[in-house]
């Protein structure tokens, strides 16, 4: 199988479709000609292959990028725009979370928004919070919008696939770190369905429920505890909404052990929906009380050391998973 | 303009121009600055003519090229370079590092990297010093592609419609990113926007200290004298890339060429020679001067200690 890197998966999906579809174009800043030129990254030579009627380089304007996505997405058409970075979203959010999310209903279902908000999001490169600041809790707190955050460079493929083909707004979180890790990537169309987790390592002692980045935290912390004997089960979420709810209690159940890792601060992030879950569906199964594995709640800052302390690792992870096996 | 004043103008470009060649030369040591670096090379003169109209009370709002802004208005060299480094001793603790240093001490209040996120703020503060009577105004420094924001013009319209003493200072590099200003706008200028929020607008040269500090200088009186704000596009230049990662690749290299002869550093230098405001020797020892502070301010932080981990979780509330 091809090895690619999740930035060259992102490209080929994005490639794939718009040979399939006419109706797919690629608009945001720094799409076309951006100043990082390299074939890691995601739309690199997108603009030399299709041109630029497809393929649109914008100004810095976010809430116009968004609008122009709304607005194209209900004629017809199937945008895919880039929100540069994650915190950048919140300039788009009023296009996103006010309108792609609601005009359908608010139609009575007469209308749809095939539209996909592409973001590139993940704390680890000194950039400082208004860089990095995770925000798909805030995302996927906002019915009417799908949200898919891979982790390996296949999934990534898949799901945007299936994101661009989608008739619902789709926020597809993309992190910097995973651009650059090779994986393999099926050849060809390729479609995941969106809504569907995944395990990603079987295991009968505990739960480990996460997505994007920090499934390589979890693997590494899988590999040592399996050391202690204790059998992890790593489910990668890949689409916070839709949830997978039976693919995450299907393996509560059987583990009766639970511990949510992911890399936002831990106050309002999904791991609290994945825990309350867990806590409403699969109480009787528990033998131990849910953990959380989040960062603290503090922007994230700039400064190395300040930065490894904010981000969550196989570390706390391996501490949580030892107190809940007891 | 007295002699003096020109002077210290160019002073402050110097200072600005050799702190950020040492950046260039820190950033190619592996490890040694984190992040990104983002420079204001053969802008200075925005930075020193603006900064050089103000008083200590007036307010300057940033952007993510801030370092010329921050040096200009009077932060301490030291305490920028600490910040750029990571370390606890820097202006923020190494919560920020360079791209949204505060300097609330020389009211460098706030520094945004969010394109277009200052100019807002600028209307925020503008008004405390209005509603305060205390006869101060904010200049706020952003981009030509910060101007296709809307925060932009929402700031604008409001800022006119109440009067506001702040200054807009939009540096016109020529580049937002990658794209050439007629690859993000059909205007021509800048400043021509502002007649559509009824705001005084002007187009000046970035280039040369001297007429950003007399352009600064007009619209501060006409601010303290209640007429309003203005904006003032200031044309220059970004030698180099957005950042110091990018190879400049859509950047033709004569354009380059042909600004980099307009040097904003050079330019002062031979007008105050040619006016007889400064001696050949005076010179010489005001570039030992300055490398001094830079040296030193690199020691600083070199020697200064890494915050704790622990140090991230402070901060976040009062
Ligand atoms: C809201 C937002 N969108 C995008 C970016 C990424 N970005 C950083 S600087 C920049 C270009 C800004 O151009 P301009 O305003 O002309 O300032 P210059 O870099 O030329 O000084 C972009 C797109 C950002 N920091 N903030
Ligand atoms: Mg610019």
């Amino acid at each position: 199988m091809q090895q690619l890197t999740m930035g060259q998966a992102i490209r080929q999906a994005l490639a794939e479709e718009m040979h399939r579809d006419p109706d797919v174009f690629v608009a945001g800043e720094g799409v076309g000609q951006g100043i990082h030129e390299s074939p890691l990254m995601p739309t690199y030579g997108l603009l030399k292959e299709f041109g630029p009627e497809r393929v649109k380089d914008t100004p810095v304007s976010e809430a116009a990028i968004a609008g122009l996505a709304v607005g194209a997405a209900v004629i017809g058409l199937r945008p895919v725009v880039e929100i540069m970075f994650n915190p950048f979203f919140t300039i788009a959010s009023d296009q996103i979370v006010n309108h792609a999310a609601k005009l359908r209903y608010l139609s009575g279902g007469k209308s749809k928004f095939p539209l996909v908000v592409r973001i590139k999001s993940g704390a680890g490169g000194s950039a400082g919070c208004q860089h990095a600041h995770n925000l798909e809790a805030w995302v996927a707190h906002c019915p009417g919008l799908k949200v898919v955050m891979p982790a390996t460079p296949a999934d990534a493929k898949g799901l945007l696939t299936a994101a661009i083909r989608d008739d619902n707004p789709v926020v597809f979180l993309e992190d910097m770190a995973l651009y650059f890790v090779p994986g393999p990537v099926p050849e060809g169309e390729y479609v995941l369905p969106l809504g569907a987790a995944e395990i990603k390592k079987p295991g009968a002692d505990v739960t480990v429920v996460t997505w994007s980045k920090m499934l390589g935290a979890a693997f590494k912390a899988a590999a040592a505890l399996a050391g202690e004997g204790i059998d992890v089960e790593v489910v990668d979420l890949r689409t916070l909404a839709p949830l997978d709810r039976e693919t995450v209690l299907n393996s509560v159940q059987k583990t009766g052990r639970l511990v949510v890792l992911h890399e936002a601060c831990r106050t309002g992030g999904f791991g609290g929906e994945i825990a309350a879950l867990a806590a409403e569906e699969a109480f009787g199964f528990l033998k131990a009380p849910v953990k959380r594995v989040a960062a603290p709640d503090i922007p994230v800052p700039f400064s190395p050391p300040l930065e490894q302390f904010y981000i969550p690792g196989e570390k706390q992870l391996i501490e949580a998973v030892r107190a809940v096996m007891g | 303009m007295t002699g003096v004043k020109m002077l210290a103008l160019y002073k402050d470009m110097l200072l600005i121009r050799r702190f950020e060649e040492k950046l260039v030369e820190l950033c190619r040591v592996e490890g040694k600055i984190p992040g990104m670096m983002i420079l204001c090379t053969g802008q200075e003169a925005v930075a020193a003519g603006a900064c050089g109209a103000l008083e200590p009370d007036d307010v300057i709002i940033g952007n993510h090229r801030s370092h010329g802004h921050l040096i200009a208005k009077g932060a301490d060299p030291k305490l920028i370079m600490a910040e750029i480094f990571g370390k606890r001793t820097g202006y923020n603790k190494g919560k920020s590092g360079t791209l949204h240093i505060a300097a609330p001490e020389v009211n460098a209040l706030c520094t945004t990297t969010v394109v277009g996120g200052g100019i807002p703020i600028a209307v925020g503060t503008a008004f405390a010093q209005q509603y305060k009577k205390n006869r101060s105004v904010t200049v706020c420094f952003f981009g030509d592609g910060a101007a296709d924001e809307g925060s932009f013009h929402e700031a604008l319209n409001l800022a006119a419609l109440w009067r506001l003493p702040v200054i807009f200072i939009c540096e016109n590099n020529v580049y937002a990113g990658a794209q050439r200003m007629e690859e993000h706008t059909r205007v021509k200028d800048v400043a021509l926007r502002a007649a559509a929020y009824g705001m005084t607008g002007e187009v000046v040269d970035g280039n040369n200290a001297v007429a950003v500090y007399e352009a600064v200088a007009g619209a501060r009186q006409r601010c303290l004298d209640g007429e309003g704000p203005a904006l003032l596009e200031c044309k220059t230049y970004r030698w180099r890339g957005h950042g110091e990662l990018d190879h400049q690749v859509y950047q033709p290299k004569e354009e380059i060429a042909v600004w980099m002869q307009r040097c904003p550093v050079k330019g002062l230098e031979n007008r105050l020679l040619a006016d007889g405001l400064v001696t050949k020797a005076a010179l010489v020892e005001m570039e030992e001067e300055v490398s001094a502070v830079v040296e030193e301010a690199v020691r600083f932080a070199e020697e200064s200690p890494w915050p704790a981990p622990e140090e991230a979780l402070e901060d976040v509330y009062v």
